[in-house]
């Protein structure tokens, strides 16, 4: 499946580099369409989250999340969850690990290929999006996802975050904290990990922390089959 | 004549003192102050800034001067920190008035940012 359409990518993207012509020197029309220099396809957002550091019944991750974006912390089908954690178990050894899962930003996200009003995006620095000025609740990303990293809000809300908008109607999933990023900060969850199994850092820069620590060790993508190229990758699993 | 010329007075006089009450909903503007264009400018044209703002900010994360935020952090009444909580608050004071039904606060926070957190860390 993602063979064919990472094709037809790569040739709307030739296409589109044949476009990038300079309106002045030193100033590409990429550029002037995407405005925040911070994010013109130089900088890639992701996580290595360490699966052996993460310990089991530790709930800081959620609970950062939810005080953050003002979940109201339910589990319920209806409750909105950006992260949660999970215990997974290897039924021929034994082991078991603890991890978070949340939305994986993935480089080719189903959910923005699904999206009828194009409400689901992908920022230039990798972040996957809803735009909830366009979202009319359809729920088709929600399906779309192989992560279940989606939720939908079933019932009106009140006292939001001024920095984090939710309502009903929309679909909703992990930002990457994408309020606190845009002024330099990092993901709440990463924060608030007590045991530092969350690093958060730029995959495109080869100085930054994340991308020596995954040259150095084994890290994985959760469904690599699928060809997303997830920003989330996990070590230890 | 006499009669005549009281009587346009009495209407001219009934007509301005209408004028005077109503034309103008009365706003709790909170702190208020200008700080992007003039009072007539902006009634005019704040949601098309604001639409603009939104889509640089969401798609692009230019999170401009011109955000809603910033706009309720100055005109957030300074009794309860809103811009939607009462009849006279910021917003609700004319957009009742004139009838337009606006939809941003069934999102956004109609709160000071400050005060919101002051809020949240109390709890």
């Amino acid at each position: 499946m993602s063979d064919i359409n990472l094709q037809r990518r790569n040739f709307l993207k030739t296409a589109a580099g044949a476009a990038m012509v300079s309106v002045a020197p030193g100033m590409l029309l990429f550029d002037v369409a995407h405005g925040n220099p911070n994010a013109v396809g130089k900088v890639r957002w992701g996580m290595l989250i360490d699966a052996e550091s993460c310990k089991p019944g530790c709930n800081d991750c959620v609970s950062a999340c939810n005080k953050e974006n003002g979940l109201s912390g339910g589990t319920a089908p209806t409750d909105s969850q950006w992260i949660r954690k999970i215990e997974i178990k290897d039924v021929s050894t034994g082991r078991e690990v603890s991890l978070p899962m949340m939305c994986q930003h993935c480089e080719h996200p189903p959910c923005v290929d699904v999206c009828p009003t194009g409400a689901s995006f992908k920022r230039v620095d990798g972040i996957v999006l809803v735009d909830k000025h366009r979202c009319i609740g359809c729920r088709y990303c929600m399906m779309a996802c192989p992560y279940k990293a989606r939720s939908f809000v079933h019932e009106p809300l009140s006292d939001q975050n001024p920095d984090v908008p939710r309502g009903k109607g929309t679909v909703e999933s992990c930002t990457l904290c994408v309020h606190r990023i845009d002024q330099g900060g990092q993901p709440a969850c990463a924060e608030a990990c007590t045991n530092k199994a969350i690093l958060f850092g730029d995959l495109n820069d080869p100085n930054s922390e994340i991308s020596k620590k995954i040259h150095e060790v084994a890290s994985i993508q959760l469904r690599a089959d699928l060809g997303l190229n997830t920003g989330i990758r996990f070590q230890g699993l | 004549m006499k009669i005549l010329v009281s009587l346009l007075l009495s209407l001219c006089l009934s007509v301005t003192s209408w004028a005077g009450e109503s034309a103008v909903p009365k706003l709790d503007m909170g702190k208020g102050g200008q700080c992007v264009k003039d009072t007539q400018w902006m009634r005019k044209n704040h949601m098309h800034m604001l639409k603009h703002q939104r889509d640089e900010t969401v798609r692009k994360g230019i999170r401009g001067e011109n955000s809603l935020k910033n706009c309720i952090e100055c005109h957030a009444s300074l009794k309860d920190d809103s811009v939607i909580a009462r009849e006279d608050s910021f917003c609700v004071g004319c957009h009742r008035y004139e009838a337009v039904k606006i939809d941003c606060f069934e999102c956004h926070s109609g709160k000071r940012k400050s005060a919101w957190l002051q809020q949240r860390n109390a709890k």
